[in-house]
């Protein structure tokens, strides 16, 4: 069994929760025996700075190049050259090209024209861009060897109808977040499209919730009995064993957490506004935000607006050490989501032993039975479960112990076992 | 089991077998959802509680009592039966369904129906308060001599919690000829809950047991299909109870009243099965009908049984688990029973009463996490949508109840959050 996986992000690069769902589910692919080809889109010129030794050829490369990990014995890698990364917007991807440019510009100035000349650079539109990268994955797959496609979410989905129509080998599309969960009603066209067609074009479609393939089935209209669920795993984590103390941190006041892109989708404001009614009848909690993204200058507005500005911290996008630092200091996790296909953090949070209070609107409810649910909308009801858990001690220790328990038995194994299964159907019908 | 039951009927020498039948007819006063916000002193949902009882009357309640008084009145005092009715609905029944209460009178004026003394608010006060314990049991049986002219004399303690402890204090009142428990296996051994028994430590008070086989084969085989003795009629039964001649006194049929047309609905056939019964019962000679006093008149006791662990006659363990198996069920009942001497001295009718409903049993049943995960019976009879919901909607409600005990305290700004040293008050149940 050889999959053709067009995927995101691998460590240490990870940004969010598709490159960690990519990673999770191909690690335990590989346990599995099967062989995955990981092709993903990467930029030497990233400002992470590296700490796995990645290859990548100054123009854009044609055929991939082999990016090895020693912990993965059946996959092996092959990285294409490109600005694309998850989670963009066109607007952010322009500056972002644009910063990439200046970058250049301030190196090699003589070859910045090149960027722009020649069918085979990347542009400064994202949508021409993915089409780009669908082109070179597809001359890229006639070099390999493989049975099914694998793509994940929409940027890797004109590829992957491509290399299916060169290959002639089955495609199975995986949806980790739909333009729903990310825009709300306001739906960009183009990529609604792009998303659809791949749903349509696929001969199966994978959801990481029956919360997404509700929305499949609704909303872009696919058979029903061509989507299936496969719950994402968790990694287990094995950061437990240090103390607070480690930390340098005094805790003399209990510290509930939000941590996740702050974005529409993810419902900054209604975690704002459930902390201000918390505060009226607690006094010694302070709110931690962390994370980045488009809304967060609005929800620093809102903290000062609401008058609760000294109680709420924002510490910017965390990584690494700070994220489990973060967690080793939070009393209660909240995740107020307005639409989660799924929701991996909830999962990490309860691995750390933080209990969490998540939205109903959330593929991750469907898996989670120790964990507080509550209605995005329904500030009150959140208010009252963040004070519940700070108030009656045995509450936050029956969640975070039966919770942790849980978590354990979420492994990506049982997802990497499913998606086998979708695979060998595949094979069968062909 | 229908192999042991032909084993015993040819060793059978020809002896009276008295069927005891006793119901048990219960509805909590459900809360109000309340939140750490809420300021009022209305704790419970009216409405809902309005509901539920009309509703359990239409299904059960009505047509269940109408026929067993036809029953009744058919075989001229040969078919007889025995309930305990708890204040908790009693006080509901009034409100909502007196019409109810009206059927309960007209089966006391039979003579055919007796009245058994409980705890009057279904509580799990033995195991906390033997004052507060007997002042309900107190209350309860001048309730029922109020309402049906008769002054109870067996006693049965909620959910059938039971131990040597418990039969020794029923027995030092004074007031009672015998006590019901769970006939379970790990308490009688090789013998048989058939016959009448002797508390361990007592001098006059009789044990019946129930014999939860038989007991089990209406209250929750009756509607399964997948039983290899469905479907259950009259005359199949009558013939099972038969087997038991020669091999027992008495087979105690005990019984929520609600399987009648509520936990196996009318469709099932119950009342088809129960409208039959006596006859098939009665075609057999040997067979008879008695209530638990005429039983305890009847027959004396074969043995001595010894309980020094806690048993119930609820799910497969037979034990506390479903009421205090967790942190936060054993929290909330301490909690609650750390009150009585201030609710006492203060004296308030109105936060009495409140305390008091707060103390029965199903709180604490909403709470239990054993069965969670898989969804089960007890997912049936919770109208919170998990254990937690129902933790901190009591506890908020607790609090409440506790400021109300405190008046001169100043309760004023913000709650000081517990600390640890809270978790420490926990005693384990013993």
């Amino acid at each position: 069994m050889r999959v053709f996986m067009l995927g995101w992000e691998f460590p240490p690069f990870i940004s969010g929760g598709l490159g960690t769902a990519c990673y999770g589910l191909t690690k335990a692919l590989d346990k599995l025996g099967i062989s995955v080809t990981f092709v993903l889109p990467t930029m030497v010129e990233s400002e992470y700075t590296t700490h796995v030794k990645l290859v990548s050829s100054h123009s854009t490369s044609t055929t991939g190049q082999y990016l090895r990990q020693s912990e993965l014995k059946n996959v092996s890698f092959r990285t294409i050259e490109s600005p694309l990364t998850p989670y963009s917007s066109a607007d952010v991807y322009r500056q972002r090209i644009e910063q990439i440019l200046r970058q250049k510009q301030s190196l090699k100035s003589s070859q910045m024209s090149e960027m722009f000349v020649g069918g085979t650079d990347y542009s400064g539109d994202m949508y021409a861009e993915v089409h780009r990268y669908a082109a070179v994955a597809a001359e890229s797959a006639e070099h390999e060897e493989f049975d099914v496609i694998h793509a994940h979410d929409w940027m890797t989905f004109p590829a992957g109808i491509a290399v299916a129509a060169i290959t002639g080998k089955p495609l199975i599309v995986h949806v980790h977040s739909t333009e729903f969960d990310r825009s709300g009603e306001n739906v960009n066209q183009v990529i609604y499209d792009i998303e659809r067609q791949g749903m349509e074009r696929a001969d199966k479609v994978i959801t990481v919730s029956y919360f997404t393939r509700g929305i499949i089935t609704s909303r872009y209209g696919i058979n029903p009995d061509k989507v299936e669920v496969v719950h994402n795993g968790v990694e287990r984590n094995d950061n437990g064993d240090w103390t607070l103390a480690q930390t340098g941190i005094t805790k003399d006041e209990r510290i509930v957490l939000f941590m996740g892109r702050i974005t529409m989708q993810k419902g900054p404001e209604y975690f704002l506004h459930a902390a201000k009614k918390v505060l009226e009848v607690v006094d010694d909690v302070k709110f931690v935000m962390a994370g980045s993204g488009d809304m967060m200058h609005r929800a620093v507005e809102m903290a000062a607006e609401l008058g609760i500005g000294h109680k709420v911290l924002f510490t910017g996008f965390l990584r690494g050490e700070d994220v489990n630092k973060i967690y080793k200091m939070a009393d209660l996790f909240v995740m107020p989501s307005v639409s989660e296909p799924f929701g991996l953090v909830p999962l990490e949070a309860l691995g750390h032993d933080v209990p969490v209070i998540i939205s109903k609107q959330s593929g991750v409810s469907e898996v989670l039975t120790h964990a507080l649910k509550v209605d995005f909308w329904d500030v009150d009801e959140i208010a009252n479960k963040i004070v519940a858990v700070l108030k009656y001690p045995p509450l936050e220790m029956t969640l975070r112990n039966y919770g942790n328990f849980e978590v354990r038995k979420l492994q990506w194994q049982e997802s990497a076992h499913k998606c086998e299964r979708i695979y060998q159907e595949l094979m069968v019908a062909v | 089991m229908p192999e042991i039951k032909h084993k015993i009927q040819n060793t059978r020498e020809r002896k009276m077998a008295s069927i005891c039948f006793y119901f048990q007819v219960h509805q909590p006063s459900r809360l109000r959802h309340y939140t750490v916000f809420d300021k009022g002193d209305q704790y419970f949902d009216n409405h809902k509680n309005g509901f539920i009882c009309r509703k359990v009357a239409n299904k059960c309640y009505l047509p269940a009592n109408r026929l067993l008084l036809k029953l009744i009145r058919r075989f001229e005092g040969r078919f007889k039966i025995a309930y305990s009715i708890t204040g908790t609905l009693l006080e509901q029944l009034q409100q909502y369904s007196p019409e109810v209460l009206s059927t309960f009178d007209a089966l006391a004026e039979t003579g055919c129906v007796e009245f058994l003394a409980e705890t009057y608010y279904h509580s799990l006060s033995f195991l906390y308060s033997h004052d507060e314990f007997l002042e309900q049991v107190n209350k309860h049986i001048d309730t029922i001599e109020s309402l049906f002219g008769q002054r109870p004399r067996v006693f049965r303690n909620t959910e059938l919690i039971y131990n040597n402890e418990l039969a020794n204090l029923v027995e030092s009142t004074g007031q009672f000829d015998a006590i019901l428990t769970e006939g379970a296996d790990h308490i009688l051994g090789y013998r048989s809950p058939n016959f009448v028994y002797r508390p361990q430590g007592c001098d006059k008070l009789k044990l019946l047991l129930k014999n939860y086989a038989l007991s089990d084969d209406i209250a929750f085989r009756f509607s399964n299909r997948g039983w290899s003795e469905w479907p259950l009629t009259a005359d199949k039964f009558a013939r099972w109870v038969s087997e038991v001649n020669g091999n027992g006194n008495v087979v105690n049929l005990f019984m929520d009243y609600e399987t009648l047309g509520e936990h196996q609905w009318e469709d099932t056939g119950i009342f088809d099965f129960i409208h039959h019964l006596p006859e098939q019962i009665l075609n057999h000679q040997d067979n008879d009908f008695k209530t638990p006093s005429e039983v305890v008149a009847s027959y004396e006791p074969v043995g001595t049984v010894d309980v020094h662990h806690l048993i119930s006659w609820a799910d497969t363990e037979r034990d506390l688990s479903a009421w205090l198996g967790n942190a936060m069920q054993s929290n909330a009942v301490h909690e609650l029973y750390r009150l009585e001497e201030r609710i006492k001295k203060i004296g308030d009718p109105k936060i009495v009463s409140d305390w008091r409903k707060l103390q029965t049993s199903d709180h604490f049943y909403y709470m239990c996490t054993k069965y969670f995960a898989d969804g089960d019976v007890h997912k049936y009879f919770n109208p919170y949508g998990s254990p937690y919901d129902s933790y901190i909607n009591f506890m908020n409600v607790l609090d409440n109840l506790q400021n109300r005990c405190s008046p001169n305290e100043t309760r004023a700004g913000s709650a000081k959050l517990p600390t640890n040293s809270t978790l420490s008050g926990l005693q384990p149940v013993s």
